[in-house]
């Protein structure tokens, strides 16, 4: 091969630099409230400067050889923290691809006579430009699927408080879906409260459940069975109107569980059946 | 052998499982019990088992089958002190424990047994004192 491409590309690293850079700015989607110019000349520089580095003529050709393990990782690293910083993913997208261009119009420019050699170059840094744009893709989706997963643990955490409304009466107000592993948390954290409070009556609250299925209906009952094991006793309130009418068109057999309409008939039947009356004080009109 | 001591208090038998529960041992809880029941014409049981973490789902049946053959013999069952874990493996193995009757601690559950079994005593002592 008359000229090295790696070599004539480690030659020209400023100029692809400053190409790249050119590119990026170009572009309209460019976002600066996300990252400032300098700091994304930094990174660019950063991440040329180890691709280069480790690219030769030989891995260019080969682009899942183990040289280029650092350049994938810090690849990696851009994309995951671009994931959490907001980026989309075109925007990443086309920070890599801009380096293409970058390099091939530098390539051009560079081996203008020679159109084998321009043509096997431009071939193989397509290749390798496309390996690593999976690369960013797959990490980039990845850290977005884990600041999702860290949202989810945290939505199913704060959405299920025990509330100890009175002396051995417990509520648990449910909001949102109700499904198989926010059930486990619900039907853990209860029975955990209903030991650790030694409460003896229990409300599930669903007005914030938005729909009852077959399947949450099971659950529900479920949570009430396992109530019952340990010795207390369970109330569900708040079922809508709505989700009364697919209860029943479902077919599902809620005898044997008691039901109210709102926390507040919920809490009275609670009272009752510790015995417990509210009264309202009759004011004293003596001392007046 | 084993054997789950089974502790008589007034017309009550009081069983604590302290240590986890294999099968035979089990079984044999079950056959004494029902033999003492029968022999001291007990009218309630109270069996706790706080001590036990681990419950499948032969001891869920024998649970259930002592608190049946109870019934027949007129006495009420009380299983109380049931670990959260223990409820949920219950529940997902789809044993309810129909024939007994739950409590959270022993202090709840004799409490329970005093309700269900109160007026029967009191008409057998109200029917003892004439004679």
């Amino acid at each position: 091969m008359a000229t090295d491409i790696a070599k004539l590309l480690q030659r020209k690293q400023k100029k692809v630099l400053e190409y790249w850079m050119n590119n990026q700015l170009m572009n309209e989607g460019l976002r600066q409230d996300l990252m400032s110019n300098d700091e994304l000349r930094n990174l660019s520089n950063e991440f040329l400067e180890s691709l280069l580095k480790a690219l030769t003529d030989k891995n260019l050709k080969e682009t899942n050889s183990d040289d280029l393990e650092d350049v994938r990782e810090i690849l990696a690293g851009i994309s995951i923290s671009r994931a959490q910083q907001g980026y989309s993913p075109a925007e990443t997208g086309i920070y890599l691809f801009s380096l293409k261009d970058a390099i091939i119009s530098i390539l051009q420019a560079e081996v203008k006579d020679d159109y084998a050699l321009l043509f096997d170059a431009m071939y193989n840094i397509n290749r390798l430009m496309d390996s690593l744009a999976i690369i960013s893709f797959e990490t980039f989706i990845k850290g977005r699927e884990e600041v999702i997963l860290r949202q989810t643990d945290e939505i199913s955490e704060i959405s299920t408080p025990v509330i100890r409304v009175w002396d051995g009466i417990l509520a648990l107000p449910i909001i949102g879906t109700l499904d198989s592993a926010r059930t486990q948390v619900v039907m853990e954290s209860l029975l955990q409260q209903i030991v650790d409070s030694g409460s003896t009556i229990a409300i599930l609250d669903i007005s914030g459940v938005a729909a009852v299925d077959s399947l949450v209906a099971q659950h529900l009952i479920k949570t009430v069975a396992a109530t019952r094991l340990m010795g207390a006793e369970c109330i569900i309130s708040g079922i809508r109107p709505e989700i009364a009418q697919t209860i029943v068109h479902l077919g599902i057999d809620l005898t044997g569980i008691i039901t109210k309409a709102t926390l507040a008939s919920a809490l009275k039947q609670a009272y009752a059946m510790l015995n417990l009356t509210v009264r309202k004080l009759e004011k004293d009109k003596t001392l007046n | 052998m084993d054997r789950i001591p089974i502790l008589r208090m007034g017309n009550l038998l009081l069983v604590t499982i302290q240590i986890d529960l294999y099968d035979r041992l089990a079984t044999n809880l079950e056959s004494d019990l029902v033999q003492m029941v029968s022999k001291t014409q007990a009218k309630g049981v109270l069996i706790d088992i706080s001590a036990l973490s681990i419950v499948d789902s032969f001891m869920g049946r024998i649970l259930g089958n002592i608190g049946s053959m109870s019934k027949i013999l007129d006495a009420e069952t009380v299983v109380v002190g049931m670990q959260p874990a223990v409820a949920i493996t219950l529940i997902e193995l789809g044993l309810e424990l129909k024939g007994v009757h739950t409590a959270l601690n022993v202090e709840k559950g004799m409490e329970l047994l005093r309700i269900k079994i109160g007026p029967d005593e009191e008409t057998d002592s109200d029917e003892d004192s004439p004679e």
